[in-house]
């Protein structure tokens, strides 16, 4: 295992290391794409590249569970909800002349550092480390639960709760509005939205 | 040589799966509404009771033009179509059919959330064809699609997970190993939840809002002629196989059945999954359309409280049991 583990190195690389390496540049040039694309529909739709992407570097990774609760999420829930919003502000069909930032320069600034600190933290964390692939697979989801629940329940736990007070803070902005609304709603407005429903039918 | 050997023909078989099963579903469709209207229904293509009306739409699909609206943007609302069928093919990949190596498309360690992670990408294309396709009708069924998904996926996922925790396991043949007959009426909540929020996630009646014809036309498909449509009709098609195959095999025991478990256990789950196909058909020719805020108030109200009853009831029951 020991001579197996030293003959690991940058330069022979073995296929599914190419493949990760591939994936790893089609998931950086959607996420690129992304951001400067002036088509607001089509940054939404390359974003689903960029996490699809992602999913599959971490099915390379063995982490086979994590993986398909990105394609749940991400792909299936978040961008859903981005188009959803896109819709219902009628994203043209063709170039956005205001999509773009006077931010930009600031942004790129933000991304590279969070970027360059993301790197220094993994690279330090996991320089030697080698998933074996033949070997039963690290990031089952058995694996993943029990490491979950015994090793990082509390930094779970804190998600938990913290997701918990968006939910609730979700709900009490909404409300507020509501209640806002029914003062507007008594004006003769109310009397043609029932004239309009009915003439629907 | 040999592995690849085999993986070609699970993928062979597979797509092959695909293709017949939808075909068959659409016809049965055809016959059954026929019947339960008082009428005949396609009689003349193939001779015998209009067999081959199926291939015959399929025929004429392939002879239309295939139109893409000047306004339109073309390469989104041509890349729609396979957006929305193809997950159906990678789930189908997924199910089991029968116990052991060989009655599966491919083992997955987390088969359950692969399968749901995947069917809910397909509504990506239906949102694709709803943006592109520059039609204010078309817009207005991606934006019901849209709330739709949003809507029934969660109960669907606590439905799906209240099997899980069940069996102990997130993988498909290991749900369906660990069936026993009691589960039945212990999961009956969660199946109902799963099955009814299935058929919202298919767009098929009484969940047909973003496709309502009287209203918005055909929703996000208007645009679409030709050959594209037709793949949209079969996405619906392979959904349904799909919702069928999981609902069997999550909740009524897939292969098990009274007797002829060995060896014929891949006929109980399509016998199930048959019998499940007929009763989405059944319900489309009996329920009226459900309106958009009914759509809403029936998850939400409904379907989310009984699924997260039904994880309550699993857990209870799986903590006295152990």
């Amino acid at each position: 295992m020991s001579i197996a583990a030293a003959s690991h190195g940058f330069l022979s690389p073995t296929g599914v290391e190419i493949a990760f390496l591939l994936v790893g540049l089609v998931t950086f040039g959607a996420a690129l794409v992304t951001v400067t694309t002036r088509q607001l529909v089509h940054a939404a739709l390359w974003l689903v590249v960029a996490l699809g992407g992602l999913a599959v570097e971490y099915l390379l990774l063995t982490a086979e569970f994590i993986a398909w609760v990105q394609v749940l999420i991400y792909v299936g829930s978040v961008v859903v909800l981005l188009l959803f919003g896109l819709m219902l502000t009628k994203a043209p069909i063709g170039r956005s002349p205001d999509a773009d930032s006077g931010n930009r320069w600031a942004a790129l600034a933000v991304a590279v550092a969070a970027a360059t600190a993301l790197v220094w933290v993994v690279v330090d964390a996991f320089r030697t480390t080698w998933i074996d692939l033949d070997g039963a697979a690290a990031g089952s989801t058995k694996v993943t639960g029990e490491s979950l629940f015994r090793n990082w329940v509390l930094p779970f736990e804190a998600l938990s709760v913290l997701l918990l007070a968006a939910l609730v803070g979700a709900i009490v902005l909404s409300r507020k509005a509501k209640a806002a609304a029914p003062a507007a709603a008594r004006t003769p407005g109310a009397h043609d939205d029932r004239g309009a429903k009915e003439g629907a039918r | 040589m040999n592995d690849a050997v085999d993986v070609a023909l699970r993928l062979l078989i597979v797509f092959v799966v695909f293709l017949t099963l939808p075909l068959i579903i659409g016809q049965t469709e055809h016959k059954v509404m026929a019947h339960m209207q008082g009428r005949l229904g396609p009689m003349y293509a193939g001779g015998f009771h209009g067999w081959a009306q199926l291939v015959a739409d399929g025929v004429k699909f392939a002879q239309k033009e295939d139109v893409v609206p000047a306004g339109a943007d073309r390469r989104v609302f041509q890349l729609a179509p396979a957006v929305a069928l193809l997950p159906y093919l990678l789930v189908l990949l997924a199910i089991p059919i029968g116990p052991g190596e060989g009655a599966v498309g491919q083992v997955l360690d987390a088969g359950i959330f692969f399968v749901l992670a995947v069917m809910g990408v397909g509504v990506l294309g239906s949102l694709m064809a709803g943006w592109a396709s520059a039609n204010k009708f078309s817009l207005l069924g991606g934006l019901r699609t849209a709330a739709q998904l949003l809507a029934y996926e969660l109960p669907m996922l606590l439905a799906a997970a209240s099997v899980a925790m069940a069996a102990g396991t997130v993988s498909l043949p290991g749900i369906v190993h660990a069936f026993q007959w009691w589960w039945l009426p212990w999961q009956i909540v969660g199946a109902i939840v799963f099955f009814v929020a299935g058929l919202a996630e298919l767009q098929r009646p009484p969940f047909d809002m973003p496709v309502a014809d009287s209203e918005i036309i055909f929703g996000a498909y208007t645009e679409y002629t030709g050959l594209r449509f037709a793949l949209f009709l079969l996405a619906e098609y392979a959904g349904i196989v799909v919702l069928c195959g999981l609902t069997t095999v999550l909740f009524l025991g897939g292969w098990h059945g009274p007797w002829g478990a060995d060896g014929l256990g891949w006929l109980w789950t399509l016998l199930k999954a048959a019998v499940l196909a007929f009763v989405v058909i059944w319900l489309r020719v009996t329920y009226p359309r459900l309106r958009e805020d009914q759509l809403q108030k029936l998850s939400w109200t409904l379907l989310v409280p009984l699924s997260l009853a039904q994880i309550a009831l699993t857990g209870i029951v799986k903590v006295v049991i152990s």
